[in-house]
């Protein structure tokens, strides 16, 4: 039985896919035989950062219509194994996915896999809605700023309400906390949210904390999950992220400003470079 | 800027917006949670207060506004009724 994880915060533009990338590629680095699903209908985006763009033929609602069967439509990775991408579809109709074709697309990929990752579309609506409905585990992405921690908190009520699990009352749904985006230097200024304080209002478990990080961009630039670029601070921190999720106990990292000689700060050494 | 300025900025900006920000987000989304986590007879009542409303006065739907607020150890129930300008009595 594969494990159900959807990658959600409300609000766009916060590092969704990014996460979903990184950590698929993550868990498949380690063994686990992962799909990653995306479920932004109409705005395809994860096959550029997986870097498949251009082996996309079929897509998930392909599969769902029966336009073509599931193992037509996965992409499998070229660099890791175990790691399959199923591309989401540019069509513009808003009804192409269903309660029922999701479901019949999770009961097929289920016996296959160990994980599958769904990659939601912010917003509340439909393709949010059903990225989160059949999960076991959400890892709720967040940055360190008001809007986002306030549409997190939003996204966390839905989980708890409007799931599959919440629906049949079943255990609920795993809930962790993946701040992104994180600035040290400006926490310690005093000029955005700490750990801490997003903490004290999401009140949910830390899965992670991840470094406003150069290496994100280099990484999406180059279609490669920034888990592939295991020097950089992002990689190692999205590493170490798994790592908890598998339930290890790892320490945080790049929660601390990087000190800095002087010598480095006047010539510019680059923040939040990989301590 | 001068280099007064410079120097003196970091600590007339001491405590920084992000106190601001935390204490802000803590109000409102203790509040959302309130009328998110509101008890499931709510939608129920507001219909059925309507109903009643509706036998004696001429009301629109949307002009009923029916809230539960918990503040401390108690809740209120808020019931807000737009009235038309000449409400007529059947």
């Amino acid at each position: 039985m594969a494990k159900i994880i959807v990658i959600t915060s409300g609000k766009g533009g916060v590092g969704k896919t990014t996460t979903s990338a990184a950590f698929a590629a993550g868990l498949a680095l380690r063994g686990f035989k992962t799909v990653v699903i995306d479920f932004d209908i109409g705005l395809r985006n994860l096959d550029l950062i997986m870097g498949c763009e251009r082996r996309v033929v079929y897509d998930f609602v392909n599969v769902i219509r029966g336009e073509s069967n599931l193992k037509q439509a996965l992409i499998k990775d070229k660099r890791i194994d175990n790691l399959y991408i199923l591309p989401a579809s540019q069509t513009r109709d808003k009804d192409a996915l269903t309660l029922e074709g999701v479901e019949k697309v999770f009961d097929e990929l289920n016996p296959e896999f160990d994980y599958i990752v769904c990659d939601s579309p912010a917003g509340i609506e439909r393709g949010a809605y059903l990225a989160m409905y059949f999960a076991d585990t959400a890892i709720v992405v967040t940055n360190p700023e008001v809007s986002s921690v306030r549409d997190s908190d939003r996204m966390l009520g839905i989980l708890a309400s409007k799931s599959r699990r919440s629906e049949q009352k079943l255990e609920p749904i795993k809930e962790h906390l993946l701040l992104t985006r994180y600035a040290t230097s400006r926490v310690e200024r005093g000029d955005m949210l700490s750990v801490d304080d997003v903490l004290e209002i999401l009140a949910i478990p830390l899965l992670g904390v991840i470094p406003e990080s150069q290496a994100v961009l280099r990484a999406s630039n180059s279609g490669v999950p920034v888990t592939m670029d295991p020097e950089s601070d992002a990689g190692q921190a999205y590493l170490d992220a798994v790592g908890r999720f598998l339930g290890e106990d790892i320490p945080y990292r790049f929660i601390k400003p990087v000190k800095r000689t002087f010598l480095q700060r006047i010539f510019g050494a680059k923040e939040g470079a990989a301590a | 800027m001068s280099l007064l300025d410079y120097i003196f900025r970091n600590s007339k900006q001491a405590k920084g917006t992000a106190s601001i920000a935390k204490e802000r987000l803590q109000i409102i989304v203790s509040h959302e949670r309130t009328t998110r986590s509101g008890p499931d007879y709510l939608p129920m009542l507001q219909r059925e207060l309507i109903e009643v409303i509706t036998k004696y006065v001429d009301i629109d739907q949307d002009q009923v506004k029916v809230e539960l607020e918990r503040s401390g150890n108690f809740s209120i129930l808020e019931l807000n009724i737009m009235l038309p300008d000449e409400a007529t009595v059947e």
